[in-house]
């Protein structure tokens, strides 16, 4: 009695979310994309309008399984999600294609799969450019601001028990806060994602008062989530980003978002194509953030 | 969905867990963390409530007595106070009056939030104490006054008694607020509950396990209050007055 009620329960689970993401789309014809508020791979201009980075390659990675099975359209819907919710709504079925910008780490590869690594985000230092401030080395006896909820801290943490660097820090409680705190001199640095820092700089009141320096604190694979145990709409997924990684158009999908004018302001981010990120592309893999520790 | 609460003896830097759960010799677990962020927002709330107390006290005072300066200053404090977000003034406090006078700037985070949470509440308490004060018959005032007390102590002997037993009701639920409202303390760095469930859910991606904890601790801290209020509302009764039995 217990086993086949243990059996049914576990059957049940399975139906939940043992959903063939490709025949979903196929029988719907629409597909559910989760995306980010204001991130910097994935962001909205309101209206239901969402764009940035990740939201570009999706659709293109979209627009191949169209043409794959063979739909003549295909509807996206898109779903906003959060840093709290985005993993129960990949695996509820909610969200069929979370583009927005999350990390792939061992902890998440529990509940959800990952595409191939689109872009590695680097850690980094912002100072002010003035502050004479280089390395994280100089940052003894300083104050480093950090927003609260995010890797960054842990990574803060890491090198400040390993190395005896001995700083102060401050919590920001979004990057728009944590910005202001450097700005407004409370802290001395401001530790985060370099496309973060770019991007909090390029709309800064003074761009040109910052500047991010220093070694690359942590690298973090951040890559398109999907749900487990899906094999076909992973390949399918894998097989467009590799694709367009190939003829290059993922290498304009990020000039654009990273070294143009986008919108709202029309402003430019002006960071680079990163060492780790071209690596990611030069051999495609949905290794976690702990294969690619390094130091 | 499966719980793990082990996650609670989990080192923070090494993410092994420790035997007792207690990390020793500079070792933190996350239930060591948890600990000490319950006692940042006790801290918050206990001198914040000191804060309130006092000041929303006088004030509420202030625009019961015949001046009418003092009546217009207690009830501009209120005023100002009452009508602005809670979030909007912790920031105002954190930012923009250190920008405008810069000696506040020395002032740690901390300090600033107690002010920030003590002034938002003391125009709450300002309010209930008025109520109090007004709800009492006019003639204890005027009796206090004949029989030759000054003001000062027809406050302290006839009305304040009185008042402060009637409002104590609407003080615990104030008491028991400000324990929840200094939640938005995590807005300006202090590591405090809401910060820890924030900080640790991201980090552990067991967001559901940390917000429980938290939960209950805020409960907890909140519920002892109206505990220790319901004592003394006991205890201070007088039989045959309002309140009283």
């Amino acid at each position: 009695m217990k086993k086949t009620l243990l059996a049914a329960a576990a059957l049940l689970a399975v139906g939940a979310v043992q959903a063939d993401t490709l025949s979903k789309i196929k029988e719907t014809g629409t597909v559910t994309m989760g995306v980010r508020e204001s991130s910097g791979l994935s962001y909205t201009l309101g209206d239901g309008k969402y764009v940035g980075y990740h939201v570009d390659v999706c659709q293109k990675v979209l627009s191949d399984i169209r043409k794959k099975l063979g739909l003549s359209s295909l509807t996206i819907k898109y779903q906003p999600v959060t840093s709290q919710n985005r993993i129960p709504l990949v695996q509820n079925g909610t969200v069929d294609i979370e583009c927005g910008s999350t990390t792939n780490n061992v902890a998440r590869q529990k509940d959800v799969a990952f595409a191939v690594t689109t872009y590695v985000e680097e850690v980094r230092i912002a100072v002010k450019a003035d502050s004479g401030i280089t390395s994280i080395g100089q940052l003894t006896g300083k104050t480093v601001a950090t927003t609260t909820g995010t890797t960054s801290v842990q990574t803060l943490r890491k090198h400040e028990r390993a190395n005896g660097v001995d700083f102060k820090e401050v919590y920001g409680k979004d990057h728009a806060d944590s910005f202001l705190l450097l700005e407004s001199g409370r802290a001395d640095a401001f530790v985060m994602d370099g496309s973060i820092l770019a991007k909090n700089i390029a709309t800064s009141k003074n761009p040109k008062g910052f500047k991010i320096v220093g070694e690359v604190l942590s690298v973090e694979p951040i890559a398109i989530m999907l749900r487990k145990d899906d094999a076909a709409f992973k390949a399918a997924v894998d097989e467009s980003i590799k694709a367009q990684i190939k003829s290059g158009d993922l290498a304009k999908t990020y000039d654009k978002w990273f070294l143009q004018p986008i919108p709202p302001t029309n402003t430019t981010i002006g960071m680079p194509l990163n060492a780790a990120t071209k690596a990611a592309w030069a051999t495609p893999n949905d290794k976690p953030m702990e294969e690619y520790a390094k130091r | 969905m499966t719980w793990d609460w082990q996650i609670f003896c989990t080192e923070t830097v090494t993410g092994e867990v420790l035997p007792g759960c207690f990390g020793r010799g500079g070792d933190i677990t996350y239930l060591n963390w948890l600990m000490s962020a319950w006692g940042w927002t006790l801290s918050v709330s206990a001198l914040a409530l000191i804060v309130a107390l006092v000041f929303g006290s006088l004030m509420g005072i202030l625009r019961t007595t015949p001046d009418r300066r003092l009546v217009f200053f207690g009830n501009a404090w209120t005023e100002l106070f009452r009508n602005i977000p809670l979030l909007v003034q912790i920031f105002l406090w954190y930012h923009v009056l250190p920008s405008l006078f810069k000696p506040l700037q020395a002032f740690p985070s901390f300090v600033l939030v107690v002010f920030a949470l003590g002034f938002f509440t003391s125009a709450r308490i300002s309010e209930q104490v008025r109520a109090g004060i007004q709800s009492l018959p006019r003639g204890q005032r005027y009796a206090g006054l004949a029989m030759g007390l000054t003001l000062p102590q027809t406050y302290r002997y006839v009305l304040l008694p009185m008042a402060f037993r009637i409002i104590v009701p609407p003080l615990t639920s104030e008491a028991m607020n400000i324990i929840k409202n200094s939640s938005v303390a995590f807005a300006v760095s202090i590591a405090e509950l809401t910060m820890f469930a924030l900080q640790a859910g991201e980090e552990t991606s067991r967001n559901i396990e940390m917000y429980l904890a938290v939960t209950v601790l805020y409960f907890v801290s909140a519920f002892a209050i109206n505990r220790a209020a319901l004592f003394i509302e006991n205890r201070v009764r007088v039989p045959g007055m309002i309140g009283g039995k």
